[in-house]
C-alpha cells in the first residue's frame, strides 16, 4: 500500500473492503493495544522457548544472543509469555506514556 | 410479444427468477414464502432451470449461502419472509457492506409474538438499517418486472449491492392475478451478465468481510453509504429503460391523484390498490384527497417525497409496523425527518394499522383518511395513532 494509514479515504478502498493483496497483517501494528509490556531478566533464561510457544500472538523470537523476546510492534501485552514462564524471566509492567 | 397468464404470485416470482437465470438458489421455506422456493426447487429438479438449488437447513445457513455463491461471482437469489428474516438477520447485515449483488424476495410476514403468519411490516423495519436496497411491490406484474431489475440493480458495477423485493404475504403471495411475462430473449438482453470485479479465485486470492480496524471501519461505512446513496440514480435509471423496453413504468414515489391535492395519503405494499379504490371515491365525491405509494424504501427517496407531496396541506402515512415507545411508525418518522428542515411542509400525521393480517376495507380507507384530517386539524396528544383497535 502506497498510502499510510492515516492517508486512506473510503476511495482508496477496494469493494466491499476486499484485501487484495496478502499480508496486510503483517504492516498491521497490534503493540498499540498494550497496556502492559513483557520485561526480561535474561540471567535467569534457559532459552527453552515456553514463552514463545504460548504466545498467542506468535510474536516471541529468539534474538542474536539466542534469548527469547517479544516483538514489540505486535505484542499486544496479554502477559501469556509471563505467567507461563517458569524460570520466572518474564516481568510485566505498565506502559507509562 | 408478452402473454399474460392468470398465476398466482408466489409462483410468477418464480417463473420471474427463472427469467433471469440465476446460478444459485438457497432457501429454507418459511410462510408465506414457500411457494416462490417450492416451485424454484421444482424448476431446478425438473430441469427447467439450470442452477444449484440448495436446501439449507436454517435461513441463517441460507444467506451464508449466498455469500459465499454470490462472492464467486454466481447469480444468487434467496426468498424468506417474517421469522426467516429474523434468523438470518447476522448475515443480512454481511452481504451489504461485502456488496455482494444477493436478490431475496421478502414476503412480509408479523414477526411474534404473538404468533401471527399474516401481513404486516414488521419483518422489512427489523432489516432497514442492514444496507440493502428495498423495493416494494403492490401487486404480482409489479414483482415480476422488479425481480427481474432487482437483478440488473444489483449487479450494475455502479452499484454491487443485495437487493430486497418485498411483498406483502398472503394478500400478495397467495392471490392469483393476470401477469405479463416478458420474453426470455428480451430479459436476457436486459440483463446482461457482468463479472463480479474481485470474485473469489484460488488463481487470485482475495480477503472478503476482512477484520478492519478503526483506522479504516468508518472509511468503510462511508463507501457503503454513498454506494446506497447513489443507488437511487442508477433504480431510476433501470425503471425508466425497463419502461423503454417493456412499457411499464415505475418511480420511487408513484403519485395518484396526488397533484394538487390538499390531503394526501401516503402507503406502502398492496394495501395501496385497495385504498386508491377509496381515494378514487372521495375524489370522485369532489374531495380533494390524493395517494402516494412509496416503492423505494431505501434508499429513501427524500427528494421525491418532497416533490410529491409540494402542494399538500395535510399527509397522512399508514405504517404496518410499530415502533415501540417511539414517534410513530418507521415510514412515518422517515417522511417527517425528510420536511423537518423545509419551510414549507404539510401536516404529517402517523396513522399504524394493518398489523398482523388485519384488513382495512375500501370504506376503513375513507375512514382513515377522515381521521387522519380530523387529527391534523386539532391535534392529538399522541405521537402516532393507532387505527382500527378496541379500546
Amino acid at each position: 500500500m502506497a498510502k499510510s494509514e492515516s492517508e486512506l479515504t473510503w476511495k482508496d478502498l477496494e469493494i466491499g473492503a476486499i484485501i487484495a493483496a496478502p499480508g496486510s497483517a503483517r504492516s498491521y501494528e497490534s503493540g498499540t493495544w498494550r497496556s502492559q509490556r513483557p520485561t526480561y531478566d535474561f540471567s535467569k533464561c534457559i532459552k527453552c522457548g515456553t514463552c514463545a510457544l504460548f504466545c498467542p500472538e506468535g510474536c516471541i523470537e529468539q534474538n542474536e544472543d539466542g534469548y527469547f523476546e517479544a516483538d514489540l510492534f505486535y505484542c499486544k501485552g496479554c502477559g501469556i509469555c509471563a505467567r507461563e514462564c517458569w524460570p520466572r524471566v518474564i516481568k510485566m509492567v505498565e506502559e507509562v506514556e | 410479444m408478452t402473454t399474460r397468464v392468470g398465476i398466482e404470485v408466489s409462483i410468477a416470482i418464480a417463473d420471474a427468477v427463472k427469467l433471469c437465470n440465476p446460478d444459485v438458489v438457497a432457501a429454507y421455506p418459511i410462510t408465506p414464502q414457500t411457494h416462490i422456493v417450492e416451485h424454484l426447487a421444482e424448476l431446478v429438479a425438473d430441469g427447467e432451470l439450470d442452477a444449484e438449488y440448495i436446501p439449507v437447513e436454517s435461513e441463517h445457513s441460507a444467506m451464508s449461502a449466498c455469500l459465499g455463491s454470490a462472492a464467486s461471482g454466481a447469480r444468487t437469489f434467496t426468498a424468506t419472509a417474517s421469522q426467516g428474516l429474523a434468523l438470518m438477520n447476522e448475515v443480512v447485515y454481511v452481504a451489504a457492506p461485502m456488496r455482494l449483488p444477493i436478490v431475496m424476495a421478502v414476503a412480509n410476514r408479523a414477526l411474534s409474538a404473538p404468533l401471527s403468519i399474516w401481513c404486516d411490516h414488521s419483518d422489512m423495519m427489523s432489516v432497514r438499517d442492514t444496507g440493502w436496497i428495498q423495493i416494494i411491490g403492490e401487486n404480482g406484474q409489479q414483482l415480476v418486472d422488479n425481480i427481474i431489475c432487482a437483478f440488473r440493480i444489483a449487479e450494475d458495477k455502479r452499484v454491487l449491492l443485495p437487493v430486497m423485493v418485498h411483498l406483502d404475504g398472503f394478500n400478495l403471495t397467495h392471490v392469483i392475478e393476470p401477469i405479463a411475462f416478458p420474453e426470455q430473449e428480451e430479459v436476457d438482453k436486459f440483463l446482461k451478465r457482468t463479472p463480479y470485479p474481485l470474485p473469489l479465485n484460488p488463481d487470485k486470492p482475495v480477503a472478503m468481510g476482512e477484520f478492519a480496524p478503526p483506522f479504516i471501519f468508518t472509511e468503510s461505512k462511508w463507501a457503503h453509504e454513498m454506494a446506497i446513496v447513489n443507488s437511487k440514480k442508477v433504480i431510476k435509471e433501470v425503471w425508466n429503460e425497463y419502461n423503454k423496453k417493456f412499457g411499464r413504468q415505475y418511480t420511487p414515489v408513484e403519485k395518484h391523484h396526488s397533484d394538487g391535492a390538499k390531503v394526501v395519503l401516503m402507503t406502502m405494499g398492496a394495501v395501496g390498490e385497495t385504498a386508491s379504490v377509496a381515494v378514487d371515491e372521495m375524489v370522485a365525491e369532489g374531495q380533494s384527497v390524493g395517494q402516494i405509494r412509496l416503492r423505494l424504501w431505501r434508499p429513501f427517496p427524500f427528494e421525491e417525497l418532497r416533490e410529491s407531496v409540494k402542494d399538500t396541506d395535510i399527509l397522512i402515512v399508514l405504517d404496518r409496523a410499530i415502533s415501540y415507545g417511539g414517534p410513530g411508525g418507521p415510514v412515518a418518522s422517515e417522511v417527517k425527518s425528510a420536511f423537518y428542515d423545509q419551510e414549507k411542509r404539510p401536516k404529517i400525521v402517523s396513522i399504524v394499522g394493518g398489523l398482523g393480517g388485519r384488513d382495512i376495507t375500501v370504506a376503513g380507507f375513507k375512514d382513515l383518511i377522515n381521521k387522519g384530517i380530523k387529527i391534523a386539524r386539532t391535534g392529538s396528544k399522541n405521537e402516532y395513532e393507532i387505527y382500527g383497535v378496541r379500546e
